[in-house]
């Protein structure tokens, strides 16, 4: 079977910074991936590769099959579909403007940008302009323009990609929960998704795979039971924790409690204590 | 369920909100209003001609031979040139506004404003200086073609200034915009300096702006870039709609970026070049009607963009007739009575600008 994606010894640099060092990475169709890391661990970079936005100096990546350079942006958007971490607006559209975007120049779309905007909870929001909503809200708004891209790719391809970069960052419990549900119903089409996470817990809840990346390099990639150790936490993220277990799927959640490497530094500098 | 069906969308979605975001309406409106001002420009004048002996000239009432021989001269190598020489140069000069503003993400962004006129009429003025120089006076004809590689160093010049790994910066682009319009206007000075009386009032003319030079040649010089233009807006204006949630999201959503940048900065080069190269350094048009459009018409390119050719010629007609009376039998340089017009214009965007984002 075609992978869905398959990036093989991908390194990105800049400037003198190694941002992704031989890189190798296989997706399957229809699976879920969650990427985490520490801040700057090239999570960030590696989707926007994977997504065709930036080449690698080394490497190749292909999109079912065929070298992502060999398509055109316009024929990669009917494939993938992306949700950057932030973006902003630069003129007054409105929410359904927006949203709408994510079709591209097809008409008839006002069926399927309604039931976006209602998947993200923004029905009432339609007419709004976007620049006047909250961050949380904007990027609920954006969610749904990258589902009604999605949904136009599919159309014509079957389910497709969808990527995501920390897509909850802004969102409060419930919509996190929402975005997650969406994901869920995508996956159950068909569709492939790798989403950059920073919650380990939401990481554990969403992905079928987690991949850990670490200064540039993939440092683990399994289930999220075999991934979400002591040891992993401590090395990546030089953090202790307690893992428990969720006792009906049986994932993994971690409290943490202490930086594993500065723990005598934090030590010195005084705990924080309550003043009297 | 459509958005329209929702309460907020009941609200909004009335007569008037839908004719507003309809392009056979607003065009045809605003065409209509062209239509009237053009004719009002026509009766307007030192030799004035009322609206009936200008229908008898056009053929359409009878007179006084002589007279309608008399108008008719006036109108045909007076009046006509100009009405259309105005309407070109202010379509082109708020098409070029309204495209660097989508480019560039920053309803700031005008081509007199960040110095890419300016690059324009160096260029100009320098072939008219150093050819006399020289000794071999050049054509016209290359005027528009000299103004066009002028307006696309500026153009080129402040794109990498302004933009680092895919982002534009507000404040460095207006900034570069102001060093770069700082640099060809002390070009300009020197060209001032070393010019003779006759080429000194050529310059000034580039510098303060005027339609008073019109002539058919002139207009037929720049109708190839006013026919580019048109021809080109439909196929940037998507691209310009989604380009305003930034490249990176641009790109993901299927534009060729790098293509529609390059198409969109040669396009704004060409089109203030021309109308520089015909009317000098006439600011502020690219702003006020863009501005005025999105409020009225909404944000979408694939409307705007057409909008802002006709509301450009019609406010150019305007207030081109509007220098023309205003001192007559003398004239007021046009680019004073937009900048007069404009600058509090920008102003008023400047501060609602800062309220609403962090500039």
């Amino acid at each position: 079977m075609t992978a869905a994606l398959a990036a093989s010894s991908m390194t990105v640099r800049v400037g003198a910074k190694t941002l992704l060092d031989q890189v190798t990475l296989v997706i399957a169709p229809g699976e879920t991936i969650a990427l985490v890391g520490p801040n700057g661990a090239g999570k960030s970079t590696l989707l926007r590769v994977l997504a065709g936005e930036i080449a690698p100096q080394a490497g190749t990546v292909a999109l079912r099959g065929r070298p992502l350079k060999s398509y055109s942006a316009r024929t990669l958007a009917l494939h993938r579909a992306m949700l950057s971490q932030h973006t902003t607006v630069a003129f007054p559209f409105t929410v359904a403007d927006v949203v709408r975007m994510g079709a591209g120049d097809r008409g008839g779309t006002d069926a399927l940008v309604a039931s976006a905007l209602a998947e993200v909870d923004l029905t009432a929001f339609g007419e709004r302009i976007i620049t006047t909503l909250s961050g949380g809200e904007q990027q609920r708004a954006h969610f749904a323009r990258v589902l009604v891209q999605l949904a136009c790719g599919e159309a014509i391809h079957g389910p497709g990609l969808l990527m995501l970069d920390e897509p909850t960052a802004s969102l409060d419990l419930r919509h996190q929960l929402d975005l997650l549900e969406a994901t869920r119903r995508r996956r159950a089409r068909g569709v492939t998704i790798v989403a950059v996470l920073h919650d380990l817990n939401l990481a554990a809840l969403f992905g079928d795979r987690i991949v850990v990346l670490d200064r540039g390099r993939i440092v683990a990639d399994g289930a999220p039971a075999d991934i979400i150790t002591d040891a992993m936490l401590e090395q990546v993220f030089g953090v202790t924790g307690a893992i428990g277990r969720v006792p009906s799927p049986g994932l993994p959640f971690v409290l943490p409690h202490a930086m594993a490497r500065m723990k005598q530094h934090l030590q010195v500098a005084a705990p924080m204590s309550p003043r009297p | 369920m459509t958005t329209a069906d929702t309460p907020a969308g009941k609200l909004h979605a009335g007569g008037w909100a839908k004719a507003r975001r309809s392009p056979v309406i607003v065009i045809g409106v605003l065409l209509a209003i062209l239509a009237i001002i053009a004719v009002a420009a026509a009766t307007i004048g030192a030799a004035g001609i009322p609206f009936h002996r200008l229908m008898a000239a056009v053929g359409l009432g009878v007179g006084d031979p002589d007279l309608i021989a008399r108008d008719r001269l006036v109108l045909w190598s007076i009046r006509l040139p100009r009405i259309v020489l105005a309407s070109m140069v202010g379509a082109l000069l708020a098409a070029a506004g309204a495209i660097m503003q989508g480019l560039f993400r920053n309803p700031l962004a005008d081509p007199a404003l960040v110095g890419v006129s300016s690059g324009g009429a160096l260029a100009a003025t320098s072939t008219i200086v150093i050819g006399d120089r020289l000794g071999w006076p050049l054509p016209f004809e290359l005027l528009p073609i000299a103004a066009f590689v002028g307006a696309l160093s500026a153009t080129s010049a402040l794109y990498s200034i302004a933009t680092r790994e895919s982002r534009t910066s507000a404040a460095i682009f207006l900034l570069g915009g102001l060093a770069i319009a700082a640099l060809a206007n002390a070009g300009i000075g020197l060209l001032v300096f070393v010019a003779d009386d006759r080429q000194l009032r050529d310059i000034t003319f580039w510098m303060l702006g005027s339609l008073g030079g019109a002539t058919w040649p002139k207009t037929l010089a720049i109708a190839p870039f006013a026919a580019a233009l048109i021809v080109a807006v439909p196929l940037i204006a998507r691209g310009l709609d989604l380009l305003v949630l930034g490249e990176a999201e641009a790109f993901h959503m299927g534009v060729e970026v790098e293509r529609l940048k390059r198409y969109a900065i040669l396009l704004v080069s060409a089109i203030t070049g021309a109308a520089v190269a015909v009317a000098g350094v006439i600011g502020f048009v690219g702003i006020v009607v863009p501005h005025l459009l999105r409020l009225m018409i909404g944000p979408g390119h694939r409307l705007l963009l057409p909008a802002s050719v006709v509301l450009g010629a019609i406010l150019m007609v305007g207030a081109d007739t509007g220098a023309r009376m205003l001192a007559a039998p003398a004239e007021v340089p046009i680019g004073i009575l937009t900048a007069a017009i404009g600058a509090p214009f920008f102003l008023a965007i400047l501060l609602r600008q800062r309220s609403v984002a962090n500039l």
